[in-house]
């Protein structure tokens, strides 16, 4: 049984159909690109999986129980997470307290408990402090805890926003164009980064990308929109040489001869 | 690169503080001001608040251009302090041709013109204005030039200088039972310190600096860190006792007219706690307030009047916790309806909540209840053990008791979970929801644990009155506690002290500003966006990354020692 799986997913803004009855599978375990070309639905698909939208027909399932119709919170519980194409960190807020709060899901002390300072409260404190220090360290952030987000260099900022996804041990992660604005460099240890997620931890990753050497480079199964429709699917030796996907990018007269060129 | 002074640029500085200082004497402050003295005999408030723009011009000039060369500099500020004499002068040519322009000008009153004449005919006055505003560009102009390290400190050393002045009449209150009469004649004189004492000041504080950067700083820096960390606990926790100890006897120095000036920031402090809450913790700007203050007051009011319209007679301390009950209640029934308003939407809406509180209390329909516009009379003194709660003084340990609790409240949630749902809210509301946090609750605990501090004001406010009145109410009290945050600092505990001392506390003691009062909130509010956004005394990023790791290193080091 697939760990996400998305049925006929429909979503319309007044007579723009942005996802047009898509159906969308992920095994667990797997790395699994959207591509297509800008507007092609992309970023409306993420966000009807994880609740910001409300899907208009169709259904989402994951882990075995329907997301259709729940808010965002609920989703998050559920063991969905997700970065932004455009970093959206809590920015007046240090890089520390930025993890804390992605690790809400599992946290369950009450605001009376911390008036108190009750054992239970102050103990669940303590291992999420601990907890958020490990995953800083992980991501390559150890000692910059205390730094105020919005202050943080661009490249660290991405890697704190994932490890805010990270901090809920999330089943699935959708990663939001995760290697935008990055040089070369940078792109090729955050695709490395990628790949460790699903090697060490087991999370199942699920990204929008469009730097065609990071797709091809790591993802196992390529799913193509446009117009908010599927117009392909399979694994990157496919993809490059399916036409259609070549016309959805190039144009029509392009795709007669050519193939998408993957520099290395 | 040499710095260049822009001459015209000098002269369109001068002339915009001359025309500020015009501005102040024509509505009336300047000669209102004049009633005090700061230095007495030499110099009044009036006179401070006219001659500040052309010093503060002088430096500004000289500041823009970075001009550090003395000759260029001390003539810049001589230059701008001259022409921000003309508009002055001006005015009082103006006066001179038109010896009846009081009738349209109305405050330009002859004891305005004598202030700014100096007391002498209007050229001769003309002249001398002019003189002594261009010597004090220039001196301006020579702070910025001085070395920094004599330059600061003396613009500090002026500052307290003059507050002292400023505050003199408050300092002569609390000072006159302890010191020996021949002291304080020495010190005070008739409607200011005297000219001895500010000289005085100005020496001790401006070398007490100088000393201090110099030398003392170090010397502190090393004795405490030739410290044990238990001695430094000990030391802290020693100032914080003493801290806690003046706060304690605080009322016994004041006096009576002062501990209620006291008692009134104290309770504008319990309203900025919670305001601060719903405003600079969770982000959520609420200007219907007051609605909350209200239903305190009213809630003890009836519970405890003896009255007619008194229901229960309640003793005041079963009343206060239904007061704060009821509070947190209504505000949290408040926070349903805009749950999903943000940013100025939320704020127009609270508005019109706040203002449909007022209009209830006054109305016909709920006047056998609460008594529309004659209000609710006769509210018992709280007692307590047999003692009854009278006095300022009396009033003031409710209010502390009060103000400790909601700290204490605000800074435990501040640090948990609940604070940093309320921050994630407050940064991005969507992300916040993303990442997994139940808006309805988190909001809705912020509106009524904010609710609930106010209410609590509300409650000690009604029953230090005696009577309540639904105008006491009204929409400014929201704005008051919202710009004390905002000046104080958004989200920031002690920034709610600084501020409520600052905007409430300072008009208190001036009793000539309380005309101007709003026309100096407005000029304190642009002044702090434009210099210090972050407020007075923002509040610190908490470093728990390093308090963390220095647990874990800690027990190596005093191996090692």
């Amino acid at each position: 049984m697939p760990l996400l799986d998305a049925k006929n997913v429909t979503k319309r803004f007044g007579g723009l159909t942005a996802v047009d009855d898509l159906t969308f599978s992920i095994e667990e375990g797997a790395i699994v690109s959207i591509i297509g070309p800008n507007g092609a639905g992309k970023t409306t698909f993420f966000n009807c999986i994880t609740g910001f939208y409300q899907i208009d027909e169709g259904d989402i399932i994951f882990d075995g129980r329907s997301a259709k119709g729940r808010a965002p919170d609920q989703i998050a519980h559920m063991g969905i997470s997700r970065t932004y194409q455009n970093i959206r960190l809590f920015s007046a807020m240090s890089a520390l307290e930025n993890i804390l709060v992605g690790m809400e899901p599992r946290l369950h002390s009450s605001w009376l408990g911390a008036v108190f300072r009750l054992p239970g409260t102050v103990h669940e404190e303590e291992n999420a402090l601990a907890e958020a220090r490990e995953l800083l360290n992980f991501v390559g952030l150890g000692g910059k805890g205390d730094i105020l987000a919005r202050n943080l260099p661009y490249g660290d900022q991405r890697r704190l926003e994932i490890a805010r996804a990270l901090a809920s041990k999330p089943k699935l992660l959708l990663l939001d164009e995760p290697t935008a604005g990055m040089n070369p460099r940078e792109t090729a240890e955050t695709t490395h980064f990628i790949k460790m997620l699903r090697d060490e931890l087991g999370i199942t990753i699920l990204l929008i990308e469009h730097d065609m050497r990071v797709v091809m480079g790591i993802s196992e199964d390529i799913t193509v929109l446009d117009y908010g429709q599927k117009i392909a699917k399979g694994d990157p030796a496919q993809i490059q040489s399916n036409p259609r996907v070549i016309e959805a990018y190039l144009g029509r007269g392009a795709a007669a001869s050519a193939t998408i060129q993957v520099s290395s | 690169m040499m710095a260049q002074l822009d001459v015209r640029n000098t002269i369109r500085m001068g002339l915009l503080a001359g025309v500020v200082a015009v501005s102040l004497s024509m509505i009336g402050m300047v000669e209102a001001f004049d009633q005090r003295d700061v230095i007495t005999d030499v110099f009044s408030l009036g006179q401070l608040l006219l001659f500040t723009a052309p010093a503060i011009v002088g430096y500004m000039v000289v500041q823009r251009g970075k001009v550090k060369a003395y000759g260029p500099a001390l003539f810049g500020g001589l230059i701008a302090g001259v022409f921000a004499a003309l508009p002055i002068f001006a005015l009082l040519i103006l006066t001179l041709i038109f010896p009846n322009i009081r009738a349209q000008l109305v405050n330009v009153s002859p004891t305005l013109i004598g202030i700014l004449a100096f007391g002498n005919g209007q050229v001769v006055g003309g002249l001398l204005m002019t003189a002594v505003m261009g010597i004090l560009g220039l001196l301006g102009a020579a702070i910025y030039v001085i070395p920094d390290r004599i330059g600061n400190p003396l613009i500090l050393g002026l500052g307290w200088t003059l507050l002292v002045g400023v505050l003199s009449e408050v300092l002569l209150n609390i000072l006159r039972p302890l010191l020996p009469r021949a002291v304080l004649r020495f010190l005070f004189g008739t409607k200011g310190i005297t000219f001895a004492t500010a000289v005085i000041l100005l020496i001790l504080i401006t070398t007490g600096i100088v000393w201090w950067q110099e030398k003392g700083r170090e010397q502190a820096k090393a004795r405490r860190e030739a410290m044990s960390s238990g001695q430094q606990k000990t030391r802290r926790q020693v100032s914080l006792g003493m801290g806690l100890i003046l706060l304690f006897v605080l009322p016994l120095i004041l006096g009576t007219y002062l501990t209620e000036v006291v008692d009134n920031v104290g309770l504008y402090i319990l309203m900025g706690l919670g305001l601060n809450i719903v405003v600079g913790f969770a982000g959520l700007l609420d200007l219907g307030y007051v609605a909350f203050f209200a239903i305190g007051a009213y809630t003890v009011g009836v519970l405890t009047s003896q009255g007619g319209l008194g229901v229960g007679h309640l003793s005041f301390w079963v009343a206060l916790p239904i007061a704060v009950a009821t509070s947190t209640m209504a505000g949290m029934l408040l926070g349903v309806p805009v749950l999903r308003m943000r940013g100025d939407y939320l704020a127009i809406v609270t508005l019109g909540f706040g203002e449909i509180i007022r209009v209830l209390a006054t109305s016909d329909l709920l006047k056998p209840v609460i008594g529309g516009a004659q209000g609710v009379l006769q509210i018992p003194k709280p007692e307590i053990f047999g003692f009854t709660v009278i006095q300022p003084q009396h009033f003031y340990y409710v209010i502390l008791a009060g103000v400790f609790l909601a700290i204490f409240l605000s800074s435990r949630l501040r640090d948990a979970r609940l604070g940093r749902q309320w921050m994630a809210l407050r940064e991005d509301e969507d992300v916040a929801e993303a990442m997994g946090i139940h808006l309805v609750k988190t909001k809705l605990l912020a509106f009524g644990i904010g609710a609930a501090f106010s209410g609590l004001a509300g409650a000690i406010f009604a029953a230090r009155l005696s009577s309540i009145f639904p105008h006491s109410f009204n929409l400014l009290i929201s704005i008051n506690v919202l710009s004390l945050i905002i000046v104080g600092g958004m989200g920031s505990l002690p920034g709610v002290v600084v501020g409520a001392l600052v905007l409430v506390g300072l008009p208190e003691l001036l009793r000539e500003f309380a005309e101007y009062r709003l026309l100096l909130y407005g000029a304190l509010l642009i002044a702090m966006m434009v210099t210090k956004p972050e407020g007075l005394w923002p509040s610190p990023v908490r470093r728990r990354e390093l308090r963390a790791a220095e647990e874990e290193t800690a027990p190596q080091i005093e191996q090692v020692g």
